[in-house]
């Protein structure tokens, strides 16, 4: 397959992939980038091999069993105006794969016409399998245009492996759905770090289901998010503990100016040994926090953008 | 030398907190401001810091109008605050809060250094969230940090023993007696406790709004002797003192 060399990445596109993946100009070890459809470059390592689809737009990404801190990135960018990008990508770790994968998407627009990016992701993780996912969505361009992220994650987590989603998305994009829905069997944890910032008129959405069907199986959902001008953000968690499960999930969300946040949480104990618990907590900066950092010599404007970088982090 | 002039503070329109209060904190002393609970110690406190506006009065640093500034031109002025009740920080590292008063980013060493002057062992807690996992003892200490940190004129610590270990402040009142001793910064210290007040070069007691007793250690603190038996001995020393 081609390498990234042969081809020529515009500065909108370098830029996005800066932003969702570090990219600069090289990528070390196994990767695919996806451009307006299309492959601008792709390399599969020894123990990652990178194939297209035959029925469907996207990828098998096979990663061999005990792959160890191998990196595969898979980032996907969208310049085109009015572009309605879909794709289907598939994650194949083997048992006792260590390997981080490193996606997300950007969309860069500047003529009024809409674009989209829907990845629909499938991790199958074998047993004892180890994977952290990290995917960062950013919109850049002009606010006026439409940037639409709807990505759906689906996990099939077998026994004693663990996945790690490190996602978020800070600002650009119009609006995105997120659904997220994973399966646990025996002693699978699945942890879910999210990180939302919306301003303006952008609405994001987030689903979580997962099912805890194994003995000991676990998850931990965290959510953190900025909802600011007239943004609409809707948080929803769907934990079914079906076995002896521990199941986490937490919600905190900031709203400053006319930001709203809707926060819905489901817990259900289909076993008598199941233990859920979930928290969520919503609301303004808390005025003593912001009087604590004026204290230290910040404006109010820098102490605001302080504790919302933390939060954030 | 920050001068505290006529200061009345009022709530909800009328409730007198502070009653024409007027008092001199002289350049390098430490001065401890006690009394019973409820007299107005932090209402003090907080309009020097700017966190309240005084109804009346003025406040002078150095031949400077403070008065109308603003928290974040108070503090920049010179007037650095510890409160009483510190603030928790979801997402913010005591690294990254430590690095905001002292207005740069530290180093390892440097942060190492202050955390150890306020009794913390650095590795354990540099990267830490100041946030509610952390104890009530170790986000005092935190604070008292933060303002440590600051190059402050005159800097003000609210009940600085409040949930701290003796060991720790042991050391806390090593680091209050060196600043003293460099004569960098006046310190305001507001407490209870024997052994702040012992260092105390002035004490000065304010009870139902008002300025009470004022002057030297020597002069102030064998007033405040208790006779009885009591645990809050502050306090029956203020009312035996009357």
């Amino acid at each position: 397959m081609s390498d990234i060399a042969e081809k020529t990445i515009d500065r909108n596109t370098a830029d996005l992939l800066k932003q969702v993946a570090d990219f600069e100009g090289k990528f070390k070890g196994a990767f695919n980038i996806r451009s307006n459809g299309g492959c601008l470059g792709r390399k599969s390592s020894e123990n990652i091999k990178i194939e297209s689809k035959a029925d469907n737009p996207g990828l098998d990404i096979y990663i061999a069993p005990n792959t160890k801190g191998e990196t595969v990135f898979i980032p996907a960018c969208v310049t085109a105006p009015g572009f309605d990008d879909l794709v289907y990508n598939d994650f194949h770790v083997g048992e006792g794969a260590y390997v981080t994968i490193v996606a997300g998407c950007g969309i860069h627009t500047e003529t009024g016409e809409p674009a989209r990016h829907n990845g629909i992701h499938r991790f199958l993780l074998a047993k004892g399998s180890r994977v952290l996912y990290v995917e960062k969505h950013v919109g850049t361009g002009s606010d006026d245009t439409q940037k639409i992220i709807d990505p759906v994650t689906e996990c099939f987590l077998d026994e004693d492996s663990y996945l790690e989603m490190d996602t978020s998305q800070l600002g650009g994009v119009s609006k995105s759905t997120r659904n997220t829905k994973a399966a646990l069997k025996d002693r699978a944890t699945l942890v879910i770090k999210e990180r939302l910032l919306t301003d303006r008129d952008e609405t994001a959405e987030t689903h979580f289901s997962v099912e805890l069907n194994g003995v000991d199986s676990g998850v931990n959902l965290m959510s953190r998010s900025v909802a600011r001008g007239h943004s609409h953000q809707a948080y929803q968690s769907v934990i079914i503990g079906n076995n002896k499960c521990h199941g986490h999930s937490e919600c905190d969300a900031i709203i400053a100016e006319n930001g709203k946040v809707d926060a819905t949480p489901e817990l259900y104990a289909n076993s008598g040994d199941a233990e859920l618990i979930h928290e969520a907590a919503i609301g303004k900066i808390a005025g003593e926090q912001i009087m604590k950092l004026r204290t230290l010599g910040l404006t109010q404007e820098e102490a605001e953008a302080a504790i919302v970088e933390g939060f954030l982090a | 030398m920050l001068e505290i002039k006529n200061i009345t503070f009022e709530a909800d329109g009328s409730r007198k907190i502070l009653d024409d209060i007027s008092l001199t904190i002289p350049d390098g002393k430490l001065i401890c401001l006690t009394g019973p609970n409820g007299g107005g110690k932090t209402t003090l406190a907080k309009v020097m810091a700017g966190v309240l506006t005084q109804t009346s009065g003025q406040i002078i640093l150095n031949g400077q109008d403070i008065s109308s500034l603003d928290p974040t031109e108070r503090a920049k002025a010179g007037v650095a605050f510890a409160f009483q009740q510190p603030v928790r920080f979801k997402g913010i590292s005591i690294r990254k809060l430590l690095s905001l008063a002292a207005g740069r980013a530290l180093s390892d060493e440097e942060l190492k250094a202050a955390l150890e002057n306020v009794g913390m062992v650095a590795e354990q807690y540099m990267e830490r969230q100041v946030d509610t996992h952390l104890s009530g003892g170790e986000i005092k200490r935190i604070e008292i940090a933060s303002v440590l940190l600051r190059d402050a004129k005159v800097a003000i610590f609210d009940e600085p023993e409040a949930g701290i270990d003796l060991w720790s402040f042991n050391n806390l009142i090593r680091v209050f007696e060196e600043i003293r001793d460099s004569r960098k910064c006046s310190l305001v210290i507001i407490s209870h406790q024997e052994r702040i007040l012992s260092i105390a070069d002035e004490i000065i007691t304010i009870q139902n709004g008002k300025l009470g007793l004022s002057g030297t250690r020597d002069s102030i603190f064998p007033r405040l002797i208790c006779k009885n038996d009591c645990t809050d001995r502050g306090i029956c020393r203020m009312e035996a003192a009357q």
